[in-house]
């Protein structure tokens, strides 16, 4: 038996003059769970695609599998010989199928003249579905489904076509807590089965908490491969990003007058009797788990939805927002969860989402709207927020994750608001970007703007909240300052 | 049992079973053979076109060039029939299944080739195929067709106390055609992939599925029920007017979405399909049969599909239903 299921040496990729992979080695234990971790554009999809024989390498690589003899490259037959699998981050599935037809597609493209026999199908999925000990309902619609159940039929479709090496791509970038901890559960399982697992995560907690090894890349460069015993989430990102990233407590403690304040908000079945106040210059961290209505209080706040009893006072005045508009001529900006779909108009350039909130505005004293203004405005955000954008006039979707989650800022920070509510906003964000937003943040605080942030991120609450709210099933559990407690007691106290 | 009502197939059904008992008791014609055998024989051309169209509508396209394609069908083939002497059916067949099938790969070439979208490419060949043959027709309908086509071929008949009712080939070949088209969709590994395409054409990419022979088959299957549709329509009025089918397209559409399929693709079926062009020909024969003026048909048909089309996306606006989805999915 061997004992690497695989190892690759000497890996350098190159696309014209830009060197996407130079010299990487990269080595699996049969059975490991392995983490591949780097910031986004250092090279580890490429990474992924030289091994699952979708790009070809330079000459001179050395890549094997099991026992086989080492090769310059890896044809897509040899990756599917050896049971190369990869679940890519949006898994793709299919909405309108069946768990069962999903979990057995491969099936249906292998033999498209072969019956349907939904019968044998779904006594095969079941089998899978048996062996990862999860509960999923053959029969069930797929698109029914949530993402976390989504998943589990991603790793049995790959089971079914005999997958001994899995790469996983973001596999938890949107479950909640629980959920990732059984998908957690689930990924020792396969690995204990023989399965080796390389797992690609910007959460450093659960990278240090599933993984035996970790191979950091930086762009490009193989910074090494190093046992997670020991590792600790700080030296980790130093390893990532090349820069030592000291974040410590604000420490702050004059605040300015209160910019908002709740009283009493209640909205039947998403959350009771809810107040709080937020100072000019001050940072609310808002917590719990999903569905404990962080992100419900948020939406009412922001005039999405209206709250059934209590009041919201702006400086002092009540007021009731009949729709966002109101809310934002409040004040109030709202950076939500699902930027890439809701924050950004993706095929639009980066100047037009920069100024998407604010075009009345720009458009006064007359109708028109002046080219020159809006560039200028999206020029200022971009000095400001330190933006990486080479033409503003590209799509945003030519940006990455990082420089995206800044436009968005950009954009909402063009209202000039005096509450500022982010809402999740280093999910799928790597360690250097996501220093970069609280950096941001911390500043905005500090010219005075009341800040409210939701995370169900522990480290993050700890480290930037003046002050944090754990919400329980719709009510104030928790209302504490964060540094009054140990890093290790906040994340207890969150999903407990 | 609760699950086959709450399907489109399933809601469908009832409101037929319903329509027809109403129209039972307040007609004295309705529930009479010779009307039954009427509505069969007429709807036959509409429903071969609509198990074509749910093939597209499966797949993640839309064609509204089908029914002028099947009249620029009914032309090539009777005109070469014509020139040829006659031929017969088996020629027939074979001319209006082979251009059928032509027409619609024109449509695949440009969606697929050039990546234009579904909707954009059928209007360019709808107006393409239509002006064509109106232009080298000029407009002059076609009255001596071959003596098989003209002469009807019964398939069943039966004596009635005032003459008799017969169905004719259309109805033979109509079903023919939904059975074939059953079995691709629902019983086969390609008919999954179909469905897969139309769910999520990005993952059907990279599970290795054959794109460009799913477009073709989708588009061409289409083709060749138009075609085969268009010579059917042909046998059925014993002439060929080239803008008779004209406007069809979209009372086949409103039947097909009516059935279930929606235009983002991996949904639809057969059954709803046919249940659908037979819901909105219980309508328009009821509305006859009462006597109502044929000019409120469509405004009737017109605030049908957009309260069937509402109700089964209440559940999805209202919160209430929208929480117990969820408490389902849960407990699931």
């Amino acid at each position: 038996m061997a004992e690497y299921a695989l190892r690759a040496h000497n890996v350098t990729q190159k696309f014209g003059a830009f060197v996407a992979l130079e010299d990487v080695s990269f080595d699996l234990k049969v059975g490991e769970v392995h983490c591949l971790a780097g910031e986004n554009g250092c090279g580890k999809s490429t990474l992924i695609k030289v091994i699952n024989g979708v790009n070809k390498p330079e000459p001179g690589a050395k890549i094997s599998f099991y026992d086989s003899d080492p090769s310059s490259r890896v044809t897509p037959t040899d990756a599917k010989s050896h049971g190369v699998h990869v679940i890519w981050q949006d898994l793709a599935l299919f909405p309108d199928l069946t768990v069962a037809e999903n979990i057995t597609f491969d099936s249906f493209v292998a033999s498209p003249f072969a019956f349907r026999d939904t019968t044998r199908k779904i006594a095969r999925a079941s089998k899978i579905i048996t062996r990862l000990g999860v509960k999923l309902d053959p029969n069930a619609k797929l698109g029914d489904l949530s993402i976390a159940k989504r998943q589990l039929v991603a790793i049995c479709r790959v089971l079914d076509a005999d997958a001994r090496i899995i790469f996983m791509d973001e596999p938890t970038a949107s479950l909640t807590r629980k959920e990732t901890q059984s998908l957690l559960a689930i990924v020792r399982k396969l690995s204990a089965d023989g399965i080796s697992i390389v797992f690609v995560s910007h959460r450093l907690a659960e990278v240090l908490d599933v993984c035996e090894r970790v191979t950091v890349l930086r762009d490009g460069a193989f910074v090494g491969s190093y046992p997670t015993e020991g590792m600790t989430q700080k030296k980790l990102s130093t390893l990532m990003t090349g820069m030592d990233l000291n974040e410590t407590a604000r420490g702050v403690q004059d605040f300015g007058d209160t910019a908002i304040e709740l009283r009493g908000l209640s909205r039947h079945g998403e959350y009771d009797d809810i107040s709080f106040s937020v100072h000019r210059g001050e940072i609310l961290g808002l917590t719990g788990l999903m569905g404990s209505g962080r992100t419900e209080i948020a939406l009412s706040l922001f005039g999405m939805t209206q709250p059934d009893e209590g009041t919201i006072l702006i400086d002092g005045v009540p007021v009731t927002f009949r729709n966002s508009r109101d809310a934002i001529s409040a004040g109030i900006a709202y950076v939500s969860e699902d930027r890439l779909n809701l924050g950004l108009v993706q095929s639009q350039s980066i100047v037009k989402n920069t100024a998407s909130t604010v075009l009345d505005d720009l458009a006064k004293p007359s109708y028109f709207l002046s080219p020159a203004r809006l560039t200028a405005l999206c020029n200022n955000w971009i000095a400001q927020l330190k933006t990486k954008v080479s033409d503003p006039h590209l799509p945003v979707s030519s940006l990455s994750g990082g420089n995206q989650q800044r436009i968005v800022l950009a954009k909402w920070l063009a209202t000039n608001p005096k509450v500022l509510i982010l809402d999740a906003p280093t999910v799928g964000v790597d360690v250097g970007a996501k220093a970069g937003i609280f950096e941001i943040v911390r500043g905005l605080a500090a010219k005075g703007m009341a800040i409210i942030l939701i995370s169900d991120e522990a480290s993050e609450i700890h480290t930037h909240a003046d002050r944090v709210l754990i919400l329980r099933g719709g009510k104030t559990h928790q209302d504490l300052t964060p540094s009054s407690v140990e890093e290790e007691k906040l994340e207890e106290m969150i999903n407990a | 049992m609760r699950r086959a009502f709450s399907s489109a197939e399933g809601i469908l059904g009832l409101l037929i079973v319903v329509l027809a008992v109403f129209l039972t008791i307040s007609t004295d014609s309705f529930a009479s053979v010779q009307n039954l055998f009427d509505l069969l024989n007429n709807q036959s051309v509409n429903i071969i076109f609509a198990v074509g169209l749910v093939v597209v509508l499966v797949a993640g396209g839309i064609d509204i060039s089908f029914s002028v394609a099947a009249s620029v069908v009914q032309y090539i083939v009777v005109t070469l029939l014509v020139s040829m002497g006659g031929g017969n059916w088996a020629i027939g067949l074979f001319l209006a299944a082979a251009t059928g099938i032509s027409l619609g790969l024109i449509n695949a070439l440009f969606i697929h080739r050039f990546r234009i979208v579904s909707i954009i490419v059928t209007i360019g060949t709808f107006n393409l195929f239509f002006g064509l043959l109106m232009y080298l027709s000029r407009g002059r309908s076609i009255y001596t067709i071959p003596d098989w086509l003209y002469s009807r071929v019964a398939i069943f008949s039966i004596e009635l106390e005032r003459g008799s009712a017969t169905l004719y080939l259309p109805v033979l070949v109509m079903l023919f055609m939904v059975f074939a088209t059953w079995f691709l969709l629902a019983k086969t590994g390609f008919g999954r992939q179909i469905y897969g395409f139309g769910s999520n054409p990005d993952a059907a990419r990279r599970s290795g599925i054959n794109v460009a022979l799913i477009q073709g088959f989708a588009y061409g299957w289409l083709g060749l029920c138009a075609g085969i549709a268009g010579l059917m329509q042909a046998h059925i009025v014993r002439e060929v007017v080239p803008n008779a089918l004209y406007g069809r397209e979209l009372d086949i559409l409103a039947a097909v979405v009516l059935g279930g399929a929606v235009l983002g693709g991996g949904r639809g079926t057969v059954l709803g399909s046919v249940l659908g062009v037979m819901l909105l020909a219980l309508i328009q024969n009821g509305l006859n049969l009462l006597g109502i003026s044929p000019f409120a048909f469509k405004m009737i048909v017109g605030a049908i599909i957009l309260g069937a089309i509402t109700a089964t996306n209440l559940d999805r606006i209202l919160p209430q239903s929208r929480k117990s989805a969820k408490e389902g999915q849960n407990n699931a």
